[in-house]
């Protein structure tokens, strides 16, 4: 017997943990001395107000869905994936390559080509840490966090020596070629006169990011692969019993992950920047770990939670330009955000678990 | 006048949210008697001592110690009250020695060497009063379990307790050690303590105790003296209607060697050789029970045949040989080959305890072809085979959607049995198979297994609980410290000398 229905579990705790998180988000605001209404007001104009606003907050939201997809699925083999960044990193590399060194007669197939060579490099970059677990025991999360430093180093080799083009002074791979620039949401969706999106950068990879989450969704709750990570994830003596092979799911279960991780390239590389830059991840990979807390390892929770973070990271941005309030905020409403989703969960669930046990006995009273 | 009772509480009750573990209990223990408290598992006899000791406390109900009204609001008052507790897992430091377990707490000062003088001398005259023998310096991890039992009765005597409470304490021991264990408890209460001693096994209350209560769902539903009451009668009043103790089965029909073991060796990570040059077989259409204390070697046994840890020898099953080492060495393989395999903890193996029933029913069978559906798995095959075989094997209740974690130990344990039994395998392992589970559900269980012997299956059956050993095996073999003590009839046998098997001893030396 639960103590909780499931939408409790699912919409109403997040909700009142978000709802506490922007109440001492408010506080902070308030002994900056700037107003909280004024903030928020402010915020929902810059992220929301606009399409130009929408253009950036979905641009943010797809980098969140990639990296907030990949945790989850580690998660549910209970692998800590704390690499997203480093996968990430090397997805782009995996994405520059492609784009830069193979012909491609349209941007459909080089879209395709990107996303088979972003998730194989995330996929590789993410297979050394799993085999690393899988056989000798070196735990998951330090060579994941120590992969990510590596990561930015061999990216910092290769942008300063083979990939920068000759006579550059910056650190980043030349312009891709044409024919790989994705259509960004203002070429699809302005028609006539009026230009929607404009100078926004979210691009088709939204569209491709939704359907990882049904891809992930039904890999995890339709598929024997998906029963058997989260049968390990839940018990690996039960599963060592049942014939699973640990080695096997440590090492798939972490090359999925890293796959979703690089396949973010594809937005920020390959759809924005159309080069690969130094540091193009901008720490999506760590805020993957907070998205897919709040989503609850469930693809629908990991959408909604990245719209979330999409919003914050683009309504921040606002605040930082109209009002002394500093861009450092948004950092510390993030982090309240994490702190009251994953940490502090059970400060919520529990005192809800017996408002809603009391109903029951009441309910069962009355009947 | 009367004396007044060592013990007294009134109208205890204590719940855990929507759970009601103890419902108004009231009970009366006189000094310098030893009180049973019987009831199957999760009847609310732990959360009870657990009040008693000041772990948990009460939401209603008074506790009186010798006619005073005491509070205990934890386990220092508890002490200071004079009551001592022995837990079903020892709260030991492994690595100090006995001396120093038992001051630990308790010291005099600051300074340790006075505290454990003093102790020694305790300890010495504790051992003479009441056979409680123990080298004061021996490290924790090298004695064993029998020893390690007293020591917490020590640490309790130490402490000046005069009530004892036992929770299940012979789990864990030989019928010889729980003999000595009674006799221990036998001078206590000749010396005027009082001992309380939770159970589940019928006759040691039989056999040891002055005055028994029996617990069934929170409620204390009958305190009688031992001495009026019978073994049925209990068990009526535990389970709350009429069950059979005995297992009824007609002579066993045996035919072709199934499982044939053959100088078997297995060495775990830490590399402690547990299963020493064992070999046995099993046929076709008979129960072989293996008896032993647990820790002796029968769960890696199992392990091997089931195909999640490595050994070296030879086992063949309907006459091929099993990989033991390689590629097809897993649990996949085994059930490939007609194995089923109902482990020995069903809530760390043989199920995933957060998963709902009907994916637990296709566990380790996922691969099954009648549950896949294209690339994905028919959820709704498994769901529908699953109430299937939930009304089958009389699962309660009879929710697919219901997490394993949410039902009883006995209704857990009949759908891993359900799913084994069901694949109709050449041979079943079953390990410890009624562990936890309650005494109707143990009815039941015992008959699944003799119907598929009956059937003309193999059956090797592991199990530390003697009664269950001899009710249903129709050969028994005894293994102690990795080795296979011997096999005997059970119609040739009895507990007295396959407890003397179980504790190492043969025949010849036991005389």
């Amino acid at each position: 017997m639960d103590a909780m229905p499931k939408w409790a579990d699912v919409v109403l705790i997040p909700l009142i943990s978000l709802i506490l998180a922007a109440f001492i988000s408010a506080l902070v605001i308030l002994a900056i001395g700037e107003s909280p209404v004024e903030a928020l007001k402010l915020m929902v104009k810059g992220a929301l107000g606009s399409t130009y606003g929408w253009g950036y907050t979905l641009y943010y939201a797809t980098n969140f869905i990639f990296t907030g997809l990949a945790v989850s699925v580690a998660f549910h083999s209970r692998m800590f994936n704390i690499g997203g960044e480093g996968q990430a990193m090397v997805g782009g590399l995996g994405v520059a390559l492609i784009c830069l060194y193979v012909p491609w007669p349209h941007w459909s197939l080089a879209l395709l080509g990107g996303i088979l060579a972003a998730a194989v490099f995330g996929a590789a970059w993410a297979a050394i840490p799993a085999f690393l677990q899988a056989k000798r025991g070196s735990h998951i999360v330090i060579t994941t966090i120590m992969f990510n430093f590596i990561a930015a180093a061999l990216l910092n080799y290769l942008l300063i020596g083979a990939l920068k083009p000759k006579g550059s002074m910056e650190p980043a791979t030349g312009k891709f070629p044409e024919a790989t620039h994705l259509p960004s949401f203002q070429d699809m969706f302005s028609f006539g006169e009026t230009a929607l999106f404009r100078g926004a950068p979210a691009n088709v990879s939204f569209f491709v990011a939704i359907v990882a989450c049904v891809a992930v969704w039904a890999l995890i709750w339709k598929t024997k692969l998906g029963y058997e990570i989260r049968a390990f994830g839940h018990s690996e003596s039960a599963a060592k019993y049942a014939g699973i092979s640990p080695t096997k799911i440590i090492m798939i279960s972490m090359m999925i992950s890293g796959g979703l991780a690089g396949m973010m390239a594809i937005n920020n590389v390959q759809g924005e920047a159309e080069r690969l830059v130094l540091n193009a991840v901008e720490g999506a990979g760590f805020i993957g770990i907070a998205v897919a807390l709040m989503g609850r390892s469930h693809p629908f929770g990991v959408f909604l939670a990245a719209l979330l973070f999409g919003f914050l990271y683009q309504g921040g941005a606002e605040l930082a330009l109209w009002t002394k309030i500093p861009r450092e905020m948004i950092v510390v409403i993030q982090a309240l955000v994490i702190l009251f989703t994953g940490a502090l969960d059970d400060m919520v669930r529990a005192p809800l678990e017996r408002v809603f046990l009391a109903l029951k006995r009441r309910k069962r009273k009355a009947a | 006048m009367t004396t007044a009772p060592a013990i007294e509480l009134k109208g205890i009750s204590k719940s855990f949210g929507p759970v009601q573990a103890n419902k108004d209990i009231s009970i009366r223990v006189m000094p310098g008697t030893i009180h049973g408290i019987i009831g199957e598992n999760g009847a609310g006899k732990s959360t009870l001592m657990s009040i008693l000791y000041g772990f948990y406390k009460a939401d209603a109900g008074e506790i009186f110690i010798s006619g005073q009204k005491t509070a205990i609001p934890d386990s220092q008052a508890a002490i200071a009250a004079g009551i001592g507790m022995v837990f079903q897992h020892f709260k030991l430091v492994e690595n100090f020695t006995v001396l120093e377990n038992v001051v630990l707490g308790a010291e005099d000062s600051g300074l340790l060497r006075p505290s454990l003088a003093r102790a020694r001398r305790e300890l010495k005259a504790l051992a003479d009063e009441y056979e409680l023998n123990v080298d004061p310096d021996a490290i924790i991890e090298d004695i064993g379990v029998g020893m390690q039992q007293r020591v917490e009765i020590l640490k309790a005597l130490y402490r000046r307790a005069d009530i004892l409470i036992l929770d299940e304490p012979t789990g864990v021991l030989t019928p010889a050690e729980a003999d000595h264990l009674f006799r221990i408890l036998e001078n206590l209460k000749r010396e005027g303590k009082t001992i309380i001693l939770i159970t589940h096994k019928l006759r040691e209350i039989m056999d040891t105790t002055d005055t028994v209560s029996v617990m069934r769902r929170g409620e204390m539903t009958a305190t009688v003296k031992t001495s009026e009451t019978s073994p049925q009668q209990l068990a009526e009043l535990m389970v709350g209607r009429k069950v059979s103790l005995q297992v009824e089965k007609a002579p066993a029909q045996v035919r072709d060697v199934i499982l044939d073991v053959q100088n078997l060796n297995v060495t775990d990570e830490k590399g402690v050789h547990r299963v020493k040059d064992v070999s046995f077989n099993v046929r076709a259409g008979e129960i072989l029970g293996i008896a032993g204390v647990s820790g002796n070697g029968q769960s890696e046994l199992l392990e091997v045949l089931g195909g999640y840890e490595k050994g070296t020898g030879t086992i063949i099953v309907n006459g091929q040989p099993i990989d033991l080492t390689g590629a097809k060495s897993d649990g996949r393989s085994r059930r490939e080959r007609g194995i089923a395999h109902v482990p020995e903890d069903r809530q760390r193996e043989g199920l995933i305890m957060d998963y709902h029933a009907w994916e637990n029913v296709a566990f380790g069978y996922h691969h099954d072809p009648k549950y896949q559906n294209g690339m994905f798995m028919d959820n709704a095959a498994i769901k529908a085979d699953t109430i299937g075989k939930m009304e089958r094997f009389d699962v309660r209740p009879p929710d697919p959607r219901l997490a394993a974690k949410s039902f009883s130990g006995g209704n857990q344990q009949k759908i891993v049995l359900a799913r084994e039994i069901e694949r109709n395998p050449d041979l079943l392992l079953i390990g410890q198979p009624t562990r936890g589970v309650d005494i109707g559900a143990i009815e039941f269980i015992h008959q699944q297994i003799v119907a598929l012997r009956d059937q003309g299956k193999a059956i090797l059956l592991v199990s530390v609980e003697l009664e269950e050993i001899l009710a249903l095996s129709d050969r028994i073999a005894v293994m102690f410290d990795g080795r296979m003590m011997g096999e005997r009839l059970p119609q040739d046998t009895d507990e007295k000398e396959l407890g003397m098997m179980m504790a190492g001893m043969n025949k010849g030396e036991a005389a």
